[in-house]
This record gives structure tokens, C-alpha cells and sequence, in this order.
């Protein structure tokens, strides 16, 4: 008998290895391709403007500050500071808005038996779906009406009135998860839905809370059009529409400023996405499933 | 004490009979009043963002409004002219240009990388979080700067195919290539849909794949009619989310191409003709109406695809 399973053993594992080793040269590979860009983006800011393009090595030989350096003067009169500062703030406030009115509308729909919540939350899924370019006119015509073109409020808007479904979604799955005895239990002692929502729902869906904060900060970071569309004072520019402005001044061919700035850019998204990538990994990984 | 609800959210009596129907009654108005309580800003962003917003834009559609006098009724005015419009007709070209090489091909890498990362092997978290870390950072103008320099004339790319004798020359300044560029940055965000593939092929029982190897099924015919249509229905919400989203693709053709739409207006995506008609041309009546056959196109493509899971989507009866 112990022969018989040496030699199993004997011939699986050598073909085990070979496996072992051709799917981590196969995985490498692939992570090759897909992190080139952002070590790139690493090392071309430290080249000397003329030599990003055409370059081949991924880091220069003599790292220049040139490009970082230049940053320091800002552009059109406005530090590069102001940009950050007002991304920081128009991610922090869609944070605020979108964790608050987020979790309140799945409250209702996870936890509440109203009437016409089938309905309402057939609605909100079919949000879901909807290109948000069919709304882009007449709200900017609206908060043209407003006067409220130039200001922060368009952009927050929908942040604080929950019409970022998905992040409902994401939180209506996970409260929908949550052992049912412990509202029930919270019923008979007395505590109305505001109480339960505040002090037993909402401390349990921290996880689905996290995912929800993190991806509104990294979208309202990221985002271009919003900012493009409303923001019209350089000095009320966020980032996005700051690296733009550097580059219209700087000409598109001048890649020094641009890059660097580009780097720079980078960091706040990479810095949350290493801090949290699980919660956002498995945030996403949930919603797909049901 | 157990109050069973129908769907209509009205209590219905379960057992305890001591509850008299006047109680149940107050119950039950307690409950809308809450819900809708705690459903007021959802309630005013929908009408106030959404719904609203939709009427109007249908309303536009038919008008001729450009923000300073008060919209015209013209009809159909704005679709027959913008059917006419060859620009409007090549933006089209393009946008179905990109999704439909795009999208497949992000979703095969995509499903691919996934069954890779499904053997548990060691470092696969780390390989995961790194594919994923591209669909965080891919729609950043920053991203844009970036795949503007490695696609240019004497790059990375231009060079990396000359030296396996494919001398393209650079693809941003081609109006063949310039196009595949943008192809290429949806490629590249293939992690967010690998990690919902990914979940789904830890939902499909092992013990599918080991009777399978009984049967002297071998790994094709295990992947044909175990994994595929197990995973059925999360390839459906990929294709359904990643074929509507690349409909809608704007910043980065913005920021790839510069000018909007590159040369021979080779990356003039529906999106970006859509802002330059509304928001630098001020003819926010032929924008409506632009907007509103892009959300007929989407509506057209999902509802085929709901249509055609009945033939190809494998719902599992009575979950686990």
C-alpha cells in the first residue's frame, strides 16, 4: 500500500511544481503589463522633460527634480495646493453626503415594510442603468436657474440626496444580511426605527459604510466631467481640471510638468487603495453576486 | 410576538390573536410614515435629479433651446438633423468601435485572469488587489497624460512593436490607431470585472468538478459545462454593466486625444459630441435629444440581453 502511494505521490508532485511555476510566470507576466503604466508614471517624473517619450528606461540614470521643482510655481498665479485642497474637499464632502443619505435609503429598504417599497426600489435599481448624460442638460440648466453654476453645490447635490444607487445597493445587500433578531430584539425593547438604525444597524454595516466612503473618494477624485461642467473660476478647480489647465499653459508636448503633476495626482488613490484594498476588493466581489 | 408582512407592507395576522386589527392598523401606518421618513432624500434626489430632470430632457429634445430664450417646439427637427449630421454619424462609428472590440476583449481578459487566480496559490491576493488597482485610476486625467505619452510617436509602444517588426508608428497621431489606444485603457481596467468573475467561481461546489474527473471529463469540457454556466449569471451583469458603461466613455477620450476628437475626429466618442453640442455650442435641444438615443441604445441593449439570459443564463433553482 505505501508503495503505491509513494509512488503517486513521487509522480504528482514534479508535475505539480512545473504547474506551480508556469502559472507564477504567467501571473508575473500579466502583472508586468498592468503595473508598467504606473512605475512609468513614477519614473518619467524624474526625467528631463525631453527624454519621457522617447526614453526607454524605466528610470533615469540621473534622476532630475526639474519637473517636481516646477510645480512649486503653480500655475496661472494659483499653487498647485488650491487644486488638492478643493479636490480634498469636494471628495470629503461626497464622502459626508453619500455615507449619510446612503444608508438612511437602505434603512428604509431593507428594514421598513412600506407601502410601495417593491415598486421604489425597482426604481432605484433601475438608476442603476440609466446614462447619466440624460440628466446632465437639465440639471445644469436647473442650477443655472439657481445661480449655483461655480459653486460646489451641483457636484454634492446628488451626493447628499443618495442618487448614487449603487452605493444603496451595496449597503441594502449587506443590512439585508444581518441576523433579523437583533431589530426584532430591538423592537420589543422599545427603540424606534431612528434608534435602531443609529445604534445597532448602522455600526454593523461598517464594512459596507467603508467600501461606500472609500469609492466615492476615489470617483470624486477622479472625477472629470462634474468639475468640467459646473466649475468655471481657476481657482475653484479641482485637480482633474487643474492637470488640464497646466497642460493647456505648459503645451502638449511638454510632458515635464504634465507628468510630474500626473504622479503627484496618483498618490492620494494609491495611498487609499493600499490602505484598503480588501474592503474594496470584496465590496465589489458582493455586489456582483446577487 | 411575530407580525408577518405582505408585500405591500401591510400586516398580516400570524398566530397572535390577541392583537386586535385596530393595533395592526397603527402599526402599519407607524411603518410608511418611517419609511418614508427615512427615504426623504433618496425621494428628492429621484424627482428632483432623476425624474425631473428625464421629462425635461425629453421635453428639450423636441425644442430648440439655447439657455438664453425659452425652448421652441420644433418636433422632430433635432433627430432628422442630427440622423443628417455626418459627424453625429461618425460618433457613433466610433463609440460602437470601442465598445464592441472593447468590451469583449476586456471581458475575456478579464474571465481568463480570473481562472488563473482561482487556483490558490500562493501570492494571489497580492496579484489580485494589483489587476485590480488599474479600474481605480484608469478614468483619472492623470492616466490620460500618462497613455498620451506611452502611445505617442517614438514611445514605449511605437518602439516595442518596431523591435518585432510591426512599425506602426505612434497611435495618437494616427486616425486609424488612436482609437485602439482607448481600447487598450479599458483593456487595462479588466480587474474590477476579474474580481466579480472571481467570486463567482468560489460559489461553484467543488464536488461539480470532482465527480466531472470521474466521469474522465477533461479540463475544456470541465470549463464548457461546469465553470461557464455556473458562472452564468455573474458573466451576465459584466457584459450588461461593462457594455453599458463603455457607452458612456468621456474623460478619457477628452484627455487622450486633447482636441476632443482627435485627428480626423477618429476619437469624437458620443459623449464628447454630445458636450460640444450642448455645452460649447449652446444648442442644449440637440444635445437632449442626443442624450436621450444614447439611453434608447442602452435600453435596447439591455433589454436584449435580459431577453437572451433565458437561453444562455443558468439560474440556479432554490439557492442553497
Amino acid at each position: 500500500m505505501t508503495t503505491v502511494t509513494e509512488q503517486v505521490r513521487t509522480a504528482v508532485q514534479p508535475r505539480k511544481r512545473t504547474g506551480s511555476i508556469v502559472w507564477h510566470v504567467f501571473a508575473l507576466a500579466v502583472l508586468c503589463v498592468v503595473l508598467y503604466p504606473v512605475v512609468w508614471v513614477i519614473g518619467a517624473a524624474f526625467k528631463p522633460g525631453k527624454a519621457i517619450v522617447g526614453s526607454l528606461d524605466l528610470f533615469p540614470a540621473e534622476p532630475v527634480l526639474d519637473n517636481l521643482k516646477g510645480l512649486a510655481d503653480g500655475i496661472a498665479g494659483i499653487s498647485i495646493g488650491t487644486f488638492f485642497l478643493n479636490s480634498l474637499f469636494y471628495a470629503g464632502m461626497a464622502v459626508v453626503g453619500v455615507v449619510i443619505s446612503s444608508s438612511l435609503t437602505a434603512y428604509a429598504f431593507a428594514k421598513i415594510s412600506f407601502r410601495g417599497r417593491n415598486l421604489l426600489f425597482a426604481l432605484m435599481i433601475g438608476t442603476l442603468l440609466l446614462p447619466y448624460h440624460v440628466l446632465l442638460i437639465p440639471q445644469y440648466v436647473m442650477f443655472q436657474k439657481l445661480e449655483l453654476i461655480n459653486t460646489y453645490v451641483p457636484l454634492l447635490a446628488g451626493k447628499f440626496l443618495a442618487t448614487e444607487a449603487f452605493f444603496v445597493f451595496l449597503m441594502v445587500q449587506f443590512m439585508r444580511g444581518l441576523p433579523r433578531e437583533l431589530d426584532e430584539a430591538a423592537k420589543l425593547d422599545g427603540c424606534g426605527h431612528l434608534r435602531t438604525y443609529w445604534s445597532i444597524v448602522l455600526p454593523l454595516t461598517r464594512p459596507a459604510l467603508i467600501t461606500s466612503a472609500i469609492f466615492t473618494f476615489i470617483n470624486a477624485w477622479n472625477d472629470f466631467m462634474g468639475p468640467l461642467i459646473y466649475l468655471n473660476e481657476p481657482s475653484k478647480y479641482t485637480v482633474s481640471l487643474g492637470l488640464m489647465m497646466f497642460r493647456d499653459q505648459q503645451g502638449i508636448s511638454d510632458y515635464g510638468g504634465q507628468i510630474a503633476m500626473a504622479m503627484v495626482a496618483l498618490i492620494p488613490v494609491i495611498a487609499f487603495f493600499m490602505a484598503f484594498q480588501r474592503y474594496l476588493i470584496d465590496g465589489m466581489a458582493t455586489s456582483g453576486l446577487k | 410576538m411575530s407580525l408577518v408582512k405582505d408585500a405591500t407592507g401591510a400586516p398580516s395576522l400570524a398566530g397572535e390573536s390577541s392583537v386586535r386589527p385596530a393595533a395592526h392598523k397603527r402599526r402599519g401606518r407607524r411603518e410608511n410614515l418611517s419609511g418614508y421618513l427615512f427615504l426623504s432624500p433618496w425621494l428628492a434626489g429621484f424627482l428632483l435629479l432623476t425624474a425631473g430632470p428625464m421629462i425635461a430632457s425629453l421635453y428639450y429634445a423636441f425644442t430648440n433651446y439655447n439657455l438664453f430664450a425659452p425652448p421652441q417646439w420644433i418636433g422632430f427637427d433635432n433627430f432628422t438633423a442630427m440622423f443628417e449630421d455626418p459627424r453625429w454619424q461618425k460618433s457613433v462609428q466610433v463609440t460602437l468601435k470601442y465598445v464592441v472590440i472593447g468590451t469583449p476583449l476586456k471581458l475575456l481578459l478579464a474571465l481568463g485572469v480570473a481562472l488563473l487566480l482561482n487556483q490558490s496559490r500562493r501570492g494571489q491576493g497580492l496579484y489580485r488587489a494589483a489587476f485590480y488597482a488599474p479600474s481605480l485610476i484608469g478614468a483619472s486625467v492623470s492616466v490620460g497624460f500618462v497613455w498620451r505619452a506611452i502611445f505617442s510617436d517614438n514611445a514605449v509602444v511605437d518602439k516595442g512593436l518596431g523591435a518585432i517588426g510591426l512599425n506602426l508608428g505612434g497611435w495618437i497621431g494616427d486616425p486609424d490607431l488612436i482609437i485602439y489606444s482607448l481600447v487598450a485603457l479599458t483593456v487595462w481596467q479588466f480587474g474590477a470585472p476579474m474580481v466579480i468573475f472571481l467570486a463567482g467561481l468560489k460559489q461553484v461546489p467543488r464536488e461539480l468538478y470532482e465527480a466531472a474527473a470521474v466521469d474522465g471529463a477533461g479540463p475544456l469540457r470541465r470549463f464548457w459545462n461546469i465553470t461557464l454556466p455556473m458562472i452564468s449569471p455573474v458573466l451576465f451583469f459584466n457584459v450588461l454593466l461593462e457594455s453599458i458603461h463603455s457607452f458612456q466613455i468621456f474623460g478619457s477620450a477628452y484627455v487622450v486625444s486633447n482636441t476632443f476628437c482627435g485627428p480626423a475626429d477618429a476619437t469624437l466618442v458620443y459623449t464628447c459630441y454630445l458636450y460640444q453640442k450642448g455645452f460649447q455650442q449652446s444648442q442644449m435641444g440637440f444635445a437632449s435629444a442626443m442624450a436621450w438615443m444614447l439611453l434608447l441604445a442602452v435600453a435596447l441593449v439591455t433589454a436584449v440581453l435580459f431577453w437572451s439570459q433565458k437561453k444562455w443564463v443558468h439560474y440556479e433553482e432554490g439557492a442553497k
